[in-house]
């Protein structure tokens, strides 16, 4: 009835399962370890700040960029739309708004996946491979209080600044396509998108998103890092698993916190 | 019989680890005498390196004990473990020296991470300890910027930065031209020496090792085969001792990898 490969097919399926939950049960371990250990980064702030300037600060200009190009696309598709209802002057609330609420928190984060994520896999990855993480243990430092957890910090601080940062050049880009270039009324713009856009509603949870994204970018890219095979091409791969890993969990973290924070609205 | 040596500071009592299925030591013990320059010999693959890693309490055996300075470093907690590494000190194979810090800020790291040290005084430190190994002069580089030999020198003053009782080195000898691989020589045996400590020294490299150290041990496939002083591990008749302390191709240590019977590979039966 059954079978040989289709046998081995289930076993393989079963093998892979209980593979990929012992590594969730190992990442969430280090997740909880990198947490316990945060004393020592919050004791000398000087090592979160180190790690800030690597992951935040260097991630600016590609974040900013990015961003400027953003909004510009959205300043004319959105007056491309909102024409045909007559309501341009609506511009700056929808520029605004998409940014805030989407596409701030979710384009920054990607970006940052790929930008400071891969980076910091692949540091790990290779602090690891050439034994510095274990002449660290040797030396009575724990690598993770000391290597993982202020980036862990460096990674959580700067990620709502950026996804900040992305939508304040989104607006200013909307601005530069809509009201500069195509001719919208500037009162209407700023005025209409002041009173639409909600602080509590709307940036507020724009900034938990980022938040969120943020933790758990930088939580896969350690975990990645930190668990590569001390190898060129354990390294390779684990970074390769960091962007995949962490574009897939901003997406779908992005439609479950949608889902509860705008479910009425 | 149970009490530890108080003459060894690392005593190593019928020790049984592998990794899953596979034994790498299987009942090994021996003694390393305080004060001395101990080396652990073996082909590659022997589990000299693997014996390191459960001095410092990386990784814990299934059976035996592992006394450091008497007490068992495989029941420790991590608090006393943390502790007792303080008193150790690990040169590693390539230096392993964190390549985001400069050579000043490698050899001043564990002064800075376990010491209330004035930084003037870490300075001075730091100075005196490179110039012990011959590099004040390069505390400015990365390490990227060093050659191999210069690398395992300044991974050796970052060892020795908190004067440890126990400094294991971890193949010093591989990959190094003949000047710096006689640099490196002579600091084991000068540093161990000059700082009244105990070295272990794990090693594939038998003339070099055989110069300076004061005793050695013999692991083979996972077992201690023979021990000795250099002078009596230089006479030994024992044909692994021989073939391996002589560099002979074959011997009791195959030179080929286990197989099928060749005729029948190159299926001419």
């Amino acid at each position: 009835m059954f079978n040989r490969t289709s046998i081995i097919n289930v076993r393989n399926v079963g093998h892979h399962a209980i593979e990929s939950l012992l590594r969730l049960g190992y990442a969430t371990r280090f997740f909880a370890l990198t947490l316990l250990n945060s004393g020592t980064s919050f004791l000398r702030v000087r090592l979160i700040i180190r790690e800030l300037y690597f992951t935040g600060v260097l991630s600016m200009i590609i974040i900013l960029i990015s961003g400027l190009f953003v909004g510009m696309v959205l300043g004319y598709q959105g007056y491309q739309t909102l024409k045909t209802y007559g309501s341009e002057s609506a511009l700056g609330v929808l520029v605004a708004l998409s940014l805030v609420r989407e596409l701030g928190p979710v384009m920054s984060a990607l970006l940052f996946a790929s930008r400071a994520g891969s980076a910091m896999t692949a540091e790990i990855g290779l602090m690891k491979a050439t034994e510095q993480l274990s002449a660290m243990e040797m030396m009575a430092v724990d690598p993770i209080a000391r290597v993982v957890a202020p980036r862990f910090w460096a990674g959580v601080i700067s990620m709502p600044l950026l996804a900040a940062m992305f939508s304040a050049m989104g607006v200013y880009g909307g601005y530069l396509v809509g009201v500069v270039v195509i001719g919208v009324d500037e009162g209407s713009f700023w005025s209409q998108m002041q009173s639409a856009v909600d602080f509590r509603e709307d940036i507020v949870n724009g900034v938990i998103k980022s938040v969120v994204f943020g933790i758990a970018v930088t939580w896969i890219a350690l975990f990645e890092g930190y668990d590569a095979p001390p190898t060129a091409e354990g390294v390779s791969g684990a970074t390769t698993r960091t962007v995949v890993t962490s574009s897939l969990a901003i997406l779908g973290l992005d439609f479950i916190l949608t889902a509860f924070m705008f479910r009425g609205a | 019989m149970n009490e530890p040596d108080p003459t060894a500071l690392v005593e190593c009592r019928d020790l049984v680890f592998g990794y899953g299925e596979r034994v790498v030591l299987d009942g090994v013990s021996f003694k390393v005498p305080r004060g001395k320059v101990t080396a652990l010999m073996g082909a590659s693959g022997g589990g000299k390196t693997t014996m390191l890693r459960l001095i410092g309490g990386q990784v814990r055996a299934q059976q035996g004990r592992m006394l450091f300075d008497g007490s068992d470093v495989g029941r420790m907690d991590a608090d006393t473990l943390y502790a007792a590494r303080r008193r150790m000190g690990m040169l590693f194979q390539f230096g392993a020296l964190f390549t985001d810090l400069s050579v000043y800020d490698n050899v001043a790291f564990q002064m800075r991470e376990h010491t209330d040290l004035p930084e003037s005084m870490v300075h001075d430190l730091v100075m005196m300890k490179l110039h012990a190994v011959g590099l004040r002069g390069a505390h400015r580089l990365m390490p990227g910027e060093l050659s191999g030999g210069m690398a395992r020198r300044v991974a050796l003053a970052r060892v020795t930065a908190l004067d440890p009782m126990l400094i294991m080195y971890d193949e010093p000898f591989t990959g190094l031209d003949p000047i710096s691989l006689g640099v490196i020589r002579n600091l084991v045996r000068k540093l161990n020496d000059a700082l009244g400590s105990t070295s272990i020294v794990v090693t594939h490299d038998v003339q070099e090792a055989l110069d300076i150290v004061d005793y050695v041990y013999y692991l083979s496939e996972g077992v201690m085969v023979a021990h000795g002083t250099p002078a009596e591990m230089r006479a030994s008749k024992d044909p692994q001792v021989h073939q391996f302390v002589w560099g002979e191709a074959d011997g009791p240590v195959a030179y080929q990898y286990p197989s099928k019977n060749f005729s029948e590979e190159l299926e001419l039966v």
